[in-house]
């Protein structure tokens, strides 16, 4: 599973009000490098929940990566900025479709259940008595 | 009808056979030398408890790759099946879909553990990524997804069952459709309408039985319009790719007048089956 997964993704158990974000816990998790899409990026970036997308890079311990705040589009799309290390856009794509988180589990922030990730598949399966 | 051939083997479809709904050539196993478009049979990986690629499956993706250009020109930017059972459809749509780059990625959904871990295994044999979860058609993910994803293909289960049969868990899952197989489609269709963008389409199969012109009038009342890409009779059944895409004028023709026999419904969508919509 991908941060960009996780950021779209919420806990449908009942009770649950909203449901998201859901508390990312890894204890396994790589990256692959995926060659960057500026328009792919610029076409999602309204849609993604920054802070979820930041609390995700930081259980997974990189404090760093993403700061609090967006940075605005005009420095995210900056002619070039693809290509310079480090740059708002480059840890943005590292940040959603880089990482791949392969064991550990998402908890819902409302009623604490917890779902497994196993071999990188997020389990959202609920029990009859859960819907 | 076009294109109503009952092949039922699990051919391979080249670059040759792209090019027209009724230019289908039919490869035997794959020739050597020639891009494949679709997942490679003896690359799909297997469980006892996972639907394994059929006629359904061979329909829907020889459907989409008789869409392929229109899905090249359309660069989606997200497509999700819901229901991926061995992976094949998803890893096959990576495919043909794989000159678009990291501009397109792929999810997928499935209520049965092991069909989610099958995909994942069938993706990776053929070098392709989709994030795959274990979920209830797109329970969940229809909040975060709302009005993103521009490709959806659904292979649902469709066979008229008990309404009992709703609801295992293993592999029954994948076609245990109950009253008319219509059960578990008629809660997918509404899921999917959710999560599809403005410009986005759905592929489906259907079975004569679901009463595919039933499922496209409802979803013109709703804002689509349909096409049947496929229609293909096998011995057992009649299957049918239906697609969907929303057009604000869909729901004009519908009402109020669709029950009489010269409406426009019994004209559509089958005998203007190749109209150039979409």
């Amino acid at each position: 599973m991908r941060l960009l997964t996780h950021n779209m993704l919420a806990s449908n158990v009942r009770g649950a009000t909203t449901g998201y974000p859901l508390k990312l816990e890894a204890s396994n998790w790589c990256t692959k490098e995926v060659e960057l899409n500026a328009d792919f990026i610029r076409g999602l970036l309204p849609k993604i929940d920054w802070r979820a997308l930041v609390a995700a890079t930081r259980a997974l311990g990189l404090p760093d990566l993403l700061p609090d705040e967006q940075p605005p589009e005009e420095e995210i799309f900056a002619k070039g900025a693809a290509d310079v290390e480090g740059s708002a856009i480059r840890r943005i794509h590292h940040a959603l479709l880089e990482i791949h988180v392969q064991q550990g589990s998402l908890t819902c922030p409302d009623t604490n259940r917890s779902f497994p990730i196993d071999k990188g598949i997020p389990n959202m399966m609920l029990h009859e008595d859960e819907v | 009808m076009a294109d109503g051939d009952g092949a039922a083997a699990p051919g391979k479809l080249t670059e040759l056979s792209i090019g027209g709904e009724k230019g289908l050539l039919r490869k035997g196993k794959a020739s050597s030398g020639r891009t494949l478009n679709t997942a490679q049979i003896p690359l799909v990986a297997s469980h006892p408890e996972v639907y394994e690629p059929c006629d359904d499956s061979f329909a829907l993706v020889d459907a989409l790759l008789s869409d392929k250009a229109q899905l090249l020109t359309l660069q989606p930017r997200l497509c999700m099946e819901v229901g991926c059972g061995s992976g094949y459809v998803i890893t096959s749509l990576a495919i043909m879909l794989r000159q678009l780059g990291s501009g397109t990625q792929y999810l997928a959904t499935d209520i049965n553990q092991h069909a989610a871990k099958t995909t994942q295994a069938t993706l990776e044999a053929h070098g392709v990524h989709a994030d795959v979860i274990v979920t209830d058609i797109v329970s969940g993910l229809d909040k975060g997804l709302a009005g993103m994803v521009d490709v959806v293909v659904v292979n649902p289960p469709y066979v008229p069952t008990p309404q009992e049969e709703i609801g295992c868990k293993g592999i029954a899952s994948s076609w245990a459709g109950g009253l008319n197989g219509r059960q578990v489609i008629d809660r997918i269709l509404p899921a999917v309408r959710e999560i599809l963008s403005e410009r986005g389409w759905l592929y489906m199969v259907a079975l004569e039985d679901n009463d595919p012109l039933d499922i496209c009038h409802l979803m013109s009342e709703v804002g689509y319009a349909s096409r049947v890409v496929l229609k293909r009779c096998t011995e057992e059944e009649s299957l049918f790719v239906l697609k969907f895409w929303q057009d604000p004028h869909a729901g004009t023709h519908a009402s109020p007048k669709y029950s009489g026999s010269e409406s426009w419904f019994s004209q559509l969508p089958f005998r203007s089956l190749w109209h150039k919509g979409s």
